[in-house]
């Protein structure tokens, strides 16, 4: 049987940025697996994902939560990202799955599961867009991804 | 690496740890059911990553080994984007997932599911599934857990739709994660 779940590319941050992305993501993968353990600096308005540079409110989410003490959903329309985690005094982890990131012919659908000190969730997300998947970026729109956060990137393929 | 870690946060494992079976592509006119069959003992555990369109809402379940009986548990929990909420139901005949339905509309919705320890005899088959769709106007994520009441091996996996069929396109990749 072919191996697969490959490494792609990882990144560990030296300093503080207030983005990461992976680009020249070829097609040759069937899904791709972005895992993030993230600290932020701040408290953001969000933090998350975009593909290939879609800065635009093209990205919807729905998500649900535990704090511990109640279970809550929520989620947005027209947003400008994928939601990741939220602000905390640690590191949060976020793993997404990219599901049938190359097609060219339907919207993208990613499954998130998110952990952090204070609560742990799951999302899914659409980007609107019917290109293929060339470039992930982990972006936060207040203060930075702080030093010490690694992003690896993964390809599974279908046999 | 551990496999257990692998299945508690997604993290893979080195490479050559994690294989690809068999994937199955809906053809033209769609499918209502598709099949893994004859599935080697091989792997410590199974996954099944799927990406499901369809033109109506149907759930999707799960059988194992062509076992019709009411010998399957399913519960989850789910949130709607207003509320969370849970389900289950016991002595079924199905494990089900997207319990309230797909999306629709040709809106892609994926799945993970882990099926842990497949090819143990000893024991009954517990899985575990990431569901969920969104088309911008509605949403729904869910955490499903499965049991199947028996000890055999697991060497035939079923999923199908409920209702309107699976679309064109729609793809389930069974992968075998290796133990060391």
């Amino acid at each position: 049987m072919p191996t697969t779940y490959e490494p792609i590319a990882t990144t560990t941050l030296g300093s503080a940025q207030s983005s990461v992305t992976f680009s020249g993501i070829a097609g040759t993968y069937t899904d791709l697996v972005l895992v993030a353990q993230v600290k932020y600096t701040a408290n953001p308005s969000y933090a998350g994902i975009r593909f290939n540079s879609d800065s635009g409110t093209n990205y919807s989410n729905t998500q649900i939560r535990g704090n511990g003490s109640s279970a809550s959903s929520g989620r947005n329309t027209n947003a400008g990202q994928i939601t990741g985690g939220s602000y905390t005094t640690g590191f949060t982890l976020d793993i997404f799955n990219i599901m049938n990131y190359s097609n060219s012919t339907t919207y993208k659908t990613v499954l998130r599961r998110g952990n952090q000190s204070d609560d742990v969730a799951a999302t899914v997300g659409l980007w609107r867009n019917t290109n293929a998947i060339t470039s992930v970026s982990y972006i936060i729109d207040t203060g930075n991804l702080d030093t010490g956060s690694t992003f690896t990137l993964y390809g599974i393929k279908a046999a | 690496m551990p496999i257990l870690g692998i299945l508690a946060s997604s993290v893979p494992a080195a490479a050559g740890d994690y294989e690809s079976i068999a994937t199955v592509t809906v053809g033209a006119g769609g499918s209502s059911t598709i099949t893994f069959s004859s599935i080697s003992a091989d792997y410590a555990h199974l996954q099944v990553r799927g990406w499901v369109q369809s033109t109506g809402t149907p759930q999707v379940r799960y059988r194992f080994n062509s076992d019709t009986g009411t010998n399957y548990t399913w519960h989850c929990l789910e949130g709607n984007g207003s509320s969370a909420g849970a389900q289950s139901a016991t002595t079924t005949n199905e494990m089900l997932i997207f319990v309230n339905g797909l999306i629709g509309a040709n809106t892609p919705s994926p799945f993970v599911t882990d099926i842990l320890d497949y090819a143990n005899t000893n024991k009954y088959t517990t899985i575990r599934t990431l569901n969920g769709g969104d088309n911008n106007s509605a949403g729904n994520i869910a955490l499903n857990s499965g049991l199947w009441r028996n000890t055999a091996a697991v060497n035939s996996i079923t999923i199908a739709s409920t209702g309107t069929a699976f679309s064109q396109y729609s793809t389930f990749a069974l992968y075998g994660i290796k133990s060391a």
